[in-house]
């Protein structure tokens, strides 16, 4: 099935806290085994199954999500 | 590829709001305080106030939000925020006027300041941040540090025999006539976030009729000041705060309050 769903991540502004991962109701977030700039793991997409619902967006303290939906 | 196509702009379904400024947030990790930032960012955006919207910063872990909300803010002395939105309302009536405060500012040393303006019944939206600790000051017992929960300054957790009983300030000022809106919400979920802001919204919407304080309580997490991770601290959150500050309207408009003003519904 086509993605219908996509998401732009700021890794730098990032602070890995993993609200977003608990928000995502695909299990499309994991956690990145690199560090950024400030140290912090950040949220990485991990698979094509986003369906653009921005529920990570939207918890996201640091609003650091970008959301895409074909509409 | 199809995913190189869904990063379109005529794709874009969510991104930060133009009521807040580009500057990176300085809270801690998971911290409640940048959703809730957000959402009442994007309640102003969605009535289109922005140019007509003044905030009143307080003291404590939120100080700095002048920086991150893109709308004309005074910053107040400890818990005199609805002091000072009083006076900038009187004199600017056709203004939306909000205070954004947690609870060290508000239940605690503002307390007087809280209780009157609401009496008096000024146009004001009060945003309430409640995260049952001094976060900014290194995680001391609030005034709503829950019975039992352990803070820098109760370390065996808080006896109400000796430090009092959490005070629920947001269902205190429901009593008072003055009061027109008070509902509690929180933002470590999509759906009560979506809430949160709703609530805000609303908040706004009724400062233009006149009618009354509004308060809205926001129930929120201090992973750093509680010692735990920002998933954990949602969970205890969840489990522990809200039994005791139960999320849901405390006072509607028309209704009056709602389970007699005794808790959230």
């Amino acid at each position: 099935m086509a993605a219908k769903g996509d998401i732009i991540i700021d890794i730098e502004r990032c602070k890995g806290c993993q609200v977003c991962l608990d928000a995502c109701p695909k299990d499309v977030l994991e956690m990145s085994k690199k560090v950024n700039a400030k140290g912090y793991q950040y949220t990485v997409k991990v698979n094509s199954d986003c369906t653009g619902c921005a529920n990570c967006a939207i918890v996201c303290p640091d609003a650091v999500i970008k959301v895409y939906r074909v509409k | 590829m199809a995913e190189q196509s869904i990063i379109s702009p005529e794709n874009l379904v969510y991104k930060k709001t133009e009521v807040m400024t580009d500057r990176e947030l300085h809270y801690c990790p998971g911290c409640g305080h940048g959703t809730a930032h957000r959402m009442l960012a994007e309640a102003i955006d969605e009535l289109g106030i922005q140019s007509e919207t003044i905030g009143v910063a307080p003291v404590g872990c939120s100080v700095l939000a002048y920086y991150y909300l893109n709308v004309d803010m005074q910053e107040a002395a400890h818990g005199r925020a609805p002091a000072v939105a009083t006076g900038i309302k009187r004199v600017l009536p056709e203004k939306y006027v909000f205070t954004y405060q947690g609870d060290g500012d508000l239940a605690a040393i503002g307390t007087s300041e809280t209780i009157h303006a609401c009496n008096r019944g000024e146009n004001i939206l009060i945003v309430f941040i409640n995260n049952g600790i001094y976060g900014m000051t290194g995680g001391q017992m609030a005034p709503t540090t829950l019975p039992g929960m352990k803070s820098s300054t109760c370390p065996m957790g808080r006896d109400v025999k000796t430090m009092g009983n959490p005070l629920k300030i947001t269902e205190l000022v429901a009593q008072l006539p003055g009061t027109y809106y008070v509902t509690r919400q929180s933002v470590h979920t999509p759906g009560n976030a979506r809430k949160a802001r709703r609530a805000m919204k609303k908040a706004l919407e009724y400062q233009k009729e006149n009618k009354g304080t509004c308060l809205v309580e926001v129930v929120s997490n201090c992973p750093s000041g509680w010692k735990m991770n920002p998933v954990d601290s949602n969970k205890w959150m969840e489990e522990n705060m809200f039994p005791f500050y139960p999320l849901g309207d405390i006072k509607v408009p028309g209704k009056g309050l709602v389970n007699g003003g005794k808790d959230g519904r």
